[in-house]
């Protein structure tokens, strides 16, 4: 947020205290004068990406009901075609796909036309180890271990904005900066906001081991909490009468909305949720895996509503490092897999849809006979957001090595 | 003529062995070398160590930490006393830390939820219940966990055990929050993992390998045949995997259609990390096919009574008795718990595993970017030793690699080892309070709660973002100014506490 524009809200705010209203004539006006400081910030485009961590099971997501072998794959964990007025059972979605109920709170929004799906989409890599299959899908290049930056850091690079500096282009709500936005770009990474602070400043001798700090350190960070110590975006509540559960996950998602809200400067947010690995007891309509669905959904759906009109410009990607084995294992559970689903929320995607080519589960048709094929690779997604969302001009550099293959026409 | 051209000959030879000179590598100072033994082999030096290690010799103090049987460790043990949890046996464990349920099973007192009418008044009773009978919480046994990791790396003169413990619990990770690993963690870091931080690799992995802690947490312990003569019920199962669980509609639903719908067949997930993580490498050599050939061949290594006592257990019901062919090697049909010996057998004896745990080792002592040759030499150790780790510490202590300027320094502190050696630095008096563990939270590293099995990286982008680095900072902050409950620090070698502040958030004291 460029400092002008800060101050010159305080003083407008004085102003509207003193007349009783808020002069948005006046407001307009002086923005018209001051183009560095432009109203527009509220039309930068935004993307979102989440990270299912543990490999989440798309077919339990997105369930193909349609598929007639899927019931029996999956004698106990299946979730049952739609039946009306059922909420044990799938929310049909196009008479093939069904969403998990515990996902019923994003159901609206793919009604709204705001929701899309991909379906077997992930890795061409045939890895099955979590922490290769992350790594290379955070670095956008799978089978190469030698790409040392993530591929939001390397969209960062290739389209330096404007305000190249500003510490908020992109944050992470974690502790440990995530491989998807490491890299010479500078990002920021953190749980909470309250917390990204220097205690023991202010007043007196503390006061200057601040400035000592920051003298010793000379880096960005000092500069990023003091500008979000005044943008103060904790400030911001929910707004639409969303209400963001609370668990770890939401409460970064709030706090995403939050720093949107502030208008310092957003434009990539990362957040990450655990919990996927559903080797033992995975369950059906009801239980572990369907408990993080519903902590997944719920989050999203309060952000998309919190954000209401704020959404025209925000997308919202997420995505698992790959599938899980179509059959279930002997412990009411899945083993790693292949292919897996990914969703895309805002106001800029053809939603309502589920994209992707879907290549059946007939035992003929499994990757390596046991897993759900891939018909789309993860980087046609990301791509077709860089470019059309974010207006990329060189995704050649953001996934090196690779033509994107198709554009599914999600945006 | 002659005299010159020989004259100009040993110009150019003086030149090039000049230009053909790499620059001269700087000599770490004697105490320099100190110091980064302290920093490495130990968390950081107290007040008092360089000048002790200086004048007992170098060499001496490693010797003195690759034998921490040798050590008298009273001290530190002294202050273990007053976490009850971490000298129990598992049975007891479960008897006195039993989760909330089985307290109200127990009581015939309902377990509140929030909004329940007299929900108050509930956990009133709850509460006198649980004093009148001596019970506690199971979270008390995390935190009793957590602090004796803090005091052990703070006070205990086993500094090089403890660092290895670290290693260890990390490389062979456990996550504290699954189910019934809240009872198993305490045994796993005490009687699996410490007593062989400094043995054999093989031990090491046999003793994680049959621990109740690893065969709930990467699932072993429900893997079985598919061709299971006694199946084991979805309610047997599901009670397993989360004993005090509620059974959940699906899980009943199940057990209704006993009898169709068995529950039988192997569980890859411990058999595919064992391989990735604990011994070859992802890179190591094995296929999917290996995976669930090892998975079979480790069907039936399971829990006995899960929540009375815990114990390894093979049973043989559960063992899928066919041929098994683990990378190349036959193992008979026929077979019962040697099958899973045969395979961690197999595994320690790879070569990927010896260059997998030589790779991780030097990457933890010498250098993010950890040096081939050396890699090398600590492999060729491995084979040599049959994984003996003290050799491989040897090597790697020893080498020019470790004790050069391209290791000093070179290495960021992990959030605990950042902690630790502040405490250590400023004389610290702490009984391991679980604020420490708390911050250690805020600053990426909940210790033992990673939640994959790949425990947490050992890469300096990893430790240090903008949130950690202000939590770090606010740490020094805090700790040279009391405020962290029961902790109290001694600024005998600093002017003030301002500057013990400084010194410990400075970005130098973030290296090791």
């Amino acid at each position: 947020m460029s400092l002008s524009r800060r101050f010159f809200l305080k003083s407008a705010g004085v102003a509207a205290a003193s007349f009783g209203a808020v002069p948005s004539f006046l407001l307009r006006t002086a923005y018209a004068q001051n183009p560095a400081a432009n109203p527009s910030s509220k039309d930068r485009p935004i993307l979102i990406a989440i990270f299912q961590r543990g490999a989440a099971d798309g077919i339990s997501m997105v369930v193909p009901f349609g598929d007639s072998h899927y019931a029996s794959v999956r004698p106990q964990i299946a979730i049952p075609a739609p039946q009306r007025s059922s909420t044990e059972a799938a929310l049909d979605l196009d008479g093939f796909f069904g969403l998990h109920p515990s996902l019923g709170s994003l159901k609206p929004i793919f009604d709204a036309g705001h929701l899309a799906m991909v379906q077997a989409v992930g890795s061409p890599d045939n890895s099955r180890s979590h922490f290769d299959a992350q790594d290379y899908m955070e670095s956008g290049a799978p089978g190469n271990k030698s790409v040392a930056d993530g591929w939001l850091n390397r969209y960062m690079q290739a389209d330096p904005s404007p305000k190249g500096t500003a510490p908020f282009r992109a944050i992470a709500m974690s502790s440990n900066m995530p491989r998807s936005l490491l890299g010479p770009a500078p990002a920021l990474a953190m749980t909470k906001i309250q917390d990204f602070d220097v205690r023991g400043g202010g007043r007196g001798p503390a006061g200057d081991m601040y400035s000592a700090f920051e003298a010793m350190w000379h880096n960005e960070t000092f500069d990023a909490v003091k500008m979000l110590k005044d943008a103060n975006p904790t400030r911001f509540q929910p707004e639409n009468g969303a209400v963001y559960p609370n668990q770890p996950f939401s409460q970064s998602l709030l706090q995403i909305a939050q720093i949107i809200k502030a208008d310092v400067g957003l434009e990539v947010a990362f957040a990450d949720l655990n919990g996927w690995d559903t080797h033992a007891n995975q369950g059906a309509v009801a239980g572990q895996l369907s408990n993080r669905l519903r902590e997944f959904g719920d989050g999203i759906a309060a952000l998309y509503r919190d954000l209401g009109d704020r959404m025209r410009n925000v997308v919202i990607l997420t995505m698992t490092e790959f599938g899980r084995a179509i059959k279930q294992n002997g412990s009411g559970g899945t083993d790693h897999g292949h292919a897996s689903a990914l969703f895309v929320a805002g106001g800029p995607v053809k939603g309502g849809k589920v994209y992707g080519k879907w290549p059946g589960l007939a035992p003929d048709k499994l990757f390596e006979g046991r897993d759900l094929a891939l018909t789309t690779d993860f980087r046609d997604v990301f791509a077709e957001i860089l470019t059309k969302h974010l207006h990329t001009k060189d995704v050649a550099r953001v996934f090196p090595g690779y033509t994107p293959h198709q554009s599914l026409g999600l945006l | 003529m002659r005299h010159k051209s020989l004259l100009s000959i040993i110009f150019l030879l003086l030149v090039l062995s000049v230009v053909n000179a790499s620059p001269a590598p700087r000599e770490l100072t004697e105490q320099e070398k100190v110091t980064h033994v302290l920093n490495r082999l130990a968390f950081g030096p107290r007040p008092g160590d360089v000048d002790r290690v200086q004048s007992m010799g170098i060499r001496q103090y490693i010797e003195q930490q690759l034998h921490p049987e040798q050590i008298n460790d009273s001290a530190a043990d002294t202050r273990l006393s007053q976490l009850p949890s971490i000298h129990m046996k598992m049975d007891d464990l479960m008897d006195k830390y039993p989760e909330p349920q089985q307290i109200a099973q127990r009581s015939g007192i309902r377990n509140p939820k929030a909004g329940d009418k007299d929900a108050a008044q509930d956990r009133a009773r709850l509460q006198e219940y649980m004093r009148v009978n001596g019970l506690e919480r199971p979270q008390q046994l995390l935190q009793e966990l957590e602090s004796q990791k803090i005091i052990r790396g703070v006070y205990s003169e086993r500094q090089l055990q403890e660092v290895m413990t670290d290693f260890w619990f990390n490389h062979f990770n456990v996550y504290w929050n699954k189910g019934q690993d809240k009872w198993f963690t305490t045994d796993y870091e005490i009687n699996v993992i410490r007593p062989r931080a400094l043995g054999k690799f093989r031990d090491l992995l046999m003793a994680t390998a049959k621990s109740p802690a690893m065969l709930f947490y990467l699932d072993n312990h429900l893997s079985t045949t598919p061709n299971m003569v006694a199946p084991l019920s979805a309610v047997t199962a599901a009670r397993l995997a989360n004993p005090n669980a509620p059974l959940s509609p699906t899980i009943q639903a199940a057990a209704a259609k006993q009898g169709k719908g068995k529950r039988a067949g192997i569980n890859e997930n411990y058999g595919r990390e064992l391989m990735e993580l604990h011994t070859m490498g992802v890179d190591g050599g094995y296929t999917q096919k290996d995976v669930t050939e090892v998975a079979r061949a480790l069907t039936g290594w399971t829990i006995d009574r899960p929540r009375d006592g815990a114990r390894f257990i093979f049973r043989p019901a559960m063992h899928d008795r066919g041929e098994k062919i683990v990378l190349g090697q036959k193992i008979r049909a026929g077979g019962g718990i040697e099958d899973g010996e045969k395979v961690i057998d197999i595994l320690a004896h790879q070569p990927s595993t010896a260059h997998f745990i030589a790779t991780k080792l030097v990457r933890y002592f010498v250098n993010d970017n950890p040096p081939e040759p050396l890699i090398e030499k600590v492999a060729a150790t491995y084979m040599k030793s049959d994984g003996d780790i003290r050799e491989m510490l040897r090597t790697i202590f020893y080498s020019g690699e470790f004790m050069s300027a391209d290791a000093y320094g070179q290495k960021t502190k992990s959030a605990f080892g950042y902690v630790v050696s502040a405490i250590r630095a400023v004389n610290g008096e702490t009984d391991g309070n679980p604020r420490l563990a708390q911050l250690l939270g805020k600053m990426g590293q909940p210790i033992y709660q990673f939640v994959a099995p790949t425990g947490f990286p050992d890469r300096t982008d990893y430790w240090i973002s903008d949130g950690s680095l202000i939590e770090r900072i606010n740490f020094a902050v805090n700790l040279t100014s009391n405020k962290i409950p029961n902790t109290r620090v001694q600024l005998t070698s600093f002017p003030d506490p301002k500057a013990a502040a400084l010194y410990l958030g400075s970005p130098e004291f973030q290296k090791r």
